[in-house]
């Protein structure tokens, strides 16, 4: 991995397994009498958010904690200060506070790419979510979730035929899942109205289809991406009902997925909307799972990020195993 | 312990050196070691064992085999991962971590005895106390090891050990078992000779430069 | 520097290849060319400072259609003195002030002012530029008569950085312009199209999660200018043109006879939206940096005349504003004192333009455009002596510490680019002597 994690593109295959191993190890931890790790004793984690996501932040405070480093929170949302100001100077107080790893929730696109590149900062970052851009940590966390609930808790996704449905052109979530599953070996298909896939998705490594009907049966994973209510004014579609009935998942859709096949959501969901609660509620959906799993996956990241002198090294993790024998064999 | 590392080039066990136990000297110590252990927890029925991985968890497993059969029963064993409660993390890039596996009915009450390959500076050993601290609350914990090569930086010693071998910081000392290296061994070699692997050696001497 | 009226007496240009040409001795004097002869003829220097070009190309001074230089109101950015120093080392003498400041250059009172300002700073002429709506909102037109009646004469309008996007008051601004010879200025940029826009809508701004800018929010508004022009018999101009499909429309418009010009930015000619992968904002620009395809068909347009002419959109910011993340950022780059080394990079060096072709459209053209006219004008005898001498062989790597611009938000930091401009002339005074300000 490099310093930084901004972009789920910037993960080879082997860094994504990679954290995905780790994470199975760090899942171990959550069953101990003591749920805690000193690995990070020391190291101070701020979680940096110009938006709200309550859930978002505490997954990543409760992972820096588990591993014992310093956390401390900041909430710059409201702030008075223009937000390109607020960005700099507040970036420039928690490097001078010494922070270690800057956890980002930013309104927008390429805040945390610019905040690793600046100068501003000496720190790991971390993107929490930015704009309309990326949330590389909840795609490792699906990907977590796929590779445990589908291929037994290992290796990658070769294979695996993965829906992601919704509103992918303002889903940071979508992005992230399109880079990192194709990277694991995923055939992945976006479903959505033409209205909501963005103008250029030809270059993406994945299929596009506005027909759910027509993919449902042959999906691994269907992943229902939660439509904002502000989409609702801004002729994407002509009704809450429409939408509901043309890409939303209730319980006759799920019928005609495979047995296997799971159906997933980053959550908050909006219940009669892209799902229907008997499809929520069902033991197919993985919706708690993934919020259990994101703990496991930002300890990873945490860890391979600020564990060493330096981030794990990209395209050589079957060195590490060895190299932690050195001390006592030799 | 260097083996099937891609970024040092070489295949598996390649490693040249001076034997010193060899595999019928391995399986016969281990025999003696299941017997000691026997002996001193008067029956093993508590008895856990945990391997520090990789190589001390096959010695785990052998060591549970030979006791099953001294003993007739079963004997509980697993892996200890120490990764995160090294000392040293911060003296290389992150490691990935290899598994902890414990046994079902866990450690709490019961004689835990560690398992390693080679017991050097102890700072393995001390790590894994502290592992199994967060694990559970053993009635006692005791150490196995197939070699002791000396050189301690901590108060720590073994209660079964295979051979002790004295060395200099100079030389390495290599264990090899099938399971990962596909033969049975222990090399004496020297770091820096012709066809040792330099990092190895190096990240050794890195960490016990700096105690 | 001393009001416009001193000049520096006789100056004589020698070894100079005008437009490119064979070598000429070029003979200054008060604020006229007073004679152009053989190189090492017949023209005596008695008294006459001498320059000697050794070979560089003599130009007539460059005229921007669209500068902002920010005063009144961010004099922070840049301000009349400093704009025109920066206009004057890119070997421009003319420049024409946009009227998005604060106030709005909106009526005969700001258009003035900033008239006055242009003429006391001495280094380049500045040709204000009407808003054509009060207060750039679109509604109500402006007092076009007033401002054009001023002691500024204007005749080029425009809502720039807006787009007049309500088609009955584009019409009446076109139809009311005629009255007095002027031309209304388009900023194409349809507004419910680019709600949210951040960069050219395509693969990069899909991938970067950016609100896209589509082509078509341009294209749109072009063609219903060019029929509007059309119908209503009024000349229209387009500002800063920057897509393959923009090209065209104003090539349909051109071929149907319609009195219809276009400019683009030195920036369109050479960067594309690939740019935007770094997130850097000095690359955020409106109208957006396109892609390749579109660069290659705005260079084409300018070369075959489709584009009438360069404007450099030249757009200061404070540091704080580009020091920032993508979406907090200003719009707008640098454009003055890079344009000529772009425009030689782009154009000259692949065989698109020759030198005279670059005069043209870098100065006779907009000159015309915009009614300027003791601007644009052959370098010969009795004519303006409003020019330029460059330096093509010179190559350099942009450094914004050494311009004279208040702002540094160049995109072509750290670049290596072509030529320099070692001395700039406005009407026979020096502005810029061995690339120093006068």
């Amino acid at each position: 991995m490099k310093r930084h994690l901004i972009s789920a593109a910037d993960l080879t295959r082997d860094d994504a397994v990679l954290v995905l191993d780790t994470a199975e190890e760090m899942a171990r931890v959550a069953d101990r009498p003591i749920k805690k790790l000193p690995t990070l004793r020391g190291r101070t984690v701020v979680n940096l958010f110009f938006e709200d996501s309550t859930r978002t932040r505490i997954s990543f405070e409760a992972a820096a904690k588990r591993l014992s480093a310093d956390v401390i929170n900041f909430s710059a949302k409201g702030s008075s200060v223009s937000k390109g100001e607020s960005l700099k100077d507040t970036a420039l107080t928690l490097e001078a506070m010494g922070a270690d790893a800057v956890v980002i929730r930013h309104h927008g696109s390429g805040a945390p790419h610019r905040l690793a590149t600046s100068g501003w900062i000496g720190g790991s970052v971390v993107n929490a979510g930015d704009g309309t851009h990326e949330h590389p940590t909840q795609a490792l966390l699906d990907a977590f979730t796929m590779r445990r609930r589908l291929a037994g808790g290992e290796g990658d996704l070769s294979g695996r035929r993965i829906t992601i449905v919704g509103d992918v052109l303002h889903s940071r979530v979508a992005r992230s899942n399109v880079h990192l599953l194709s990277t694991l070996g995923a055939e992945v298909t976006l479903v959505a109205p033409p209205t909501l896939v963005p103008v250029g998705v030809n270059s993406w490594p994945c299929e596009v289809s506005y027909d759910l009907d027509s993919v449902i049966a042959k999906s691994d994973a269907v992943m229902m991406l939660r439509v904002q209510r502000e989409r609702m004014n801004a002729a994407f579609f002509p009704t809450e009902r429409e939408y509901a009935r043309r890409y939303g998942l209730d319980g006759q859709r799920m019928a005609r997925m495979p047995e296997h096949a799971v159906v997933m959501h980053p959550g908050p969901m909006n219940r009669g909307m892209e799902i229907t609660a008997e499809v929520a509620d069902s033991p197919r959906c993985t919706a708690v799972e993934q919020v259990t799993n994101g703990v496991s996956i930002r300890m990873a990241v945490l860890y391979l990020l600020l564990g060493g002198a330096e981030p794990a090294v990209s395209g050589a993790p079957s060195d590490h195993p060895e190299a932690a024998r050195t001390e006592e064999s030799e | 312990m260097d083996t099937g590392m891609p970024a040092a080039g070489g295949g598996r066990s390649t490693a040249t050196g001076r034997p010193v136990l060899e595999a019928p000297d391995i399986t016969r110590v281990l025999t003696r070691i299941a017997h000691e252990i026997v002996e001193r927890a008067k029956g093993a029925d508590d008895v856990v064992l945990l391997g520090i991985p990789t190589r001390g968890v096959f010695l785990a497993r052998r060591l549970a085999a030979k006791l099953a059969d001294i003993t007739g029963r079963p004997v509980p064993h697993g892996s200890l991962d120490i990764t995160m409660y090294r000392d040293d993390l911060r003296l290389g890039p992150a490691r990935a971590l290899a598994r902890t596996e414990i046994p079902a009915d866990g450690v709490d009450g019961r004689l835990v005895v560690l398992v390693d390959d080679v017991l050097f500076s102890g700072r393995t050993i001390r790590a894994a106390l502290d592992a199994l601290g967060d694990i559970g609350r053993p009635r006692a914990v005791q150490l196995a090891v197939l070699v002791d090569r000396g050189h301690r930086e901590l108060p720590i010693r073994a209660d079964y050990v295979g051979k002790n071998l004295p060395t200099s910081l100079r030389e390495t000392v290599k264990v090899q078992l099938t399971e990962e290296d596909g033969r049975d061994g222990v090399l004496l070699g020297s770091a820096g000779a012709a066809g040792e692997r330099q990092h190895s050696g190096a990240e050794a001497s890195a960490e016990h430069a700096e105690p | 520097m001393a009001g416009t009226n001193t000049t520096d007496g006789r100056t004589l240009v020698r070894g100079a290849r005008v437009l490119g040409g064979e070598p000429r001795d070029v003979l200054i004097d008060g604020e006229t060319v007073a004679e152009v002869g053989e190189s090492g003829g017949s023209l005596t220097a008695d008294g006459a400072r001498i320059v000697e070009a050794d070979g560089r190309i003599l130009l007539p001074g460059l005229v921007d259609l669209h500068t902002h230089l920010r005063e009144p109101g961010r004099e922070d950015s840049e301000t009349v003195l400093t704009g025109t120093m920066a206009a004057a080392k890119g070997g421009f003498t003319a420049v024409h002030a946009m009227a998005n400041t604060f106030p709005v250059a909106d009526t005969a009172g700001v258009v003035e002012q900033v008239w006055r300002l242009g003429r006391e700073s001495g280094y380049c002429d500045v040709q204000p530029v009407g808003a054509v709506t009060v207060g750039l909102e679109g509604k109500q037109l402006a007092e076009l008569g007033a401002m054009h009646d001023s002691a500024a004469g204007v005749r080029v309008f425009s809502d720039d950085g807006k787009c007049v996007d309500d088609a009955v008051i584009m019409r009446r601004a076109l139809e009311y312009v005629k009255a007095f010879d002027g031309v209304v200025a388009q900023h194409a940029q349809e507004p419910r199209l680019t709600e949210g826009a951040q960069m050219n809508e395509g693969t990069v701004s899909a991938e970067l999660g950016l609100g896209g800018w589509p082509a078509v929010a341009e294209e749109s508004v072009i063609a219903r200018d060019v029929l509007l022009a059309a119908h209503v018999g009024s000349r229209v101009h387009i500002c800063h043109l920057s897509t393959a499909g923009s090209v065209e429309l104003v090539r349909w418009a051109k071929s149907k006879g319609w009195n219809v010009t276009a400019e683009v930015t030195p920036h369109h000619l050479l960067l594309t939206d690939e740019l935007v992968r770094s997130y850097d904002p000095v690359y955020k620009v409106n109208p957006p940096l396109r892609t390749e395809t579109d660069v290659r068909a705005l260079r084409e347009a300018l070369a075959d005349g489709t584009i009438d002419c360069v404007a450099t959109d030249h757009a200061p910011h404070p540091h704080e504003d580009k020091d920032c993340e993508w979406g907090a950022a200003a719009m707008g780059m640098l454009g003055l004192e890079t344009a000529l080394s772009v425009l030689q990079h782009t154009m000259v060096e692949p065989g698109l333009l020759d030198w005279a072709g670059l005069a043209e459209r870098m100065s006779r053209r907009p000159a015309a455009i915009g009614r300027l006219s003791g601007q644009g004008r052959p370098v010969a005898a009795g004519e303006p002596a409003n020019l330029l001498l460059l330096d093509p062989d010179y190559r350099g790597t942009v450094n914004p510490a050494g311009f004279a611009s208040r702002s540094r938000n160049t995109p072509y930091e750290g670049r290596e680019l072509p030529g320099r401009v070692t001395h700039t002339w406005l009407r026979g005074r020096a502005t810029l002597v061995d690339g120093n300000l006068a």
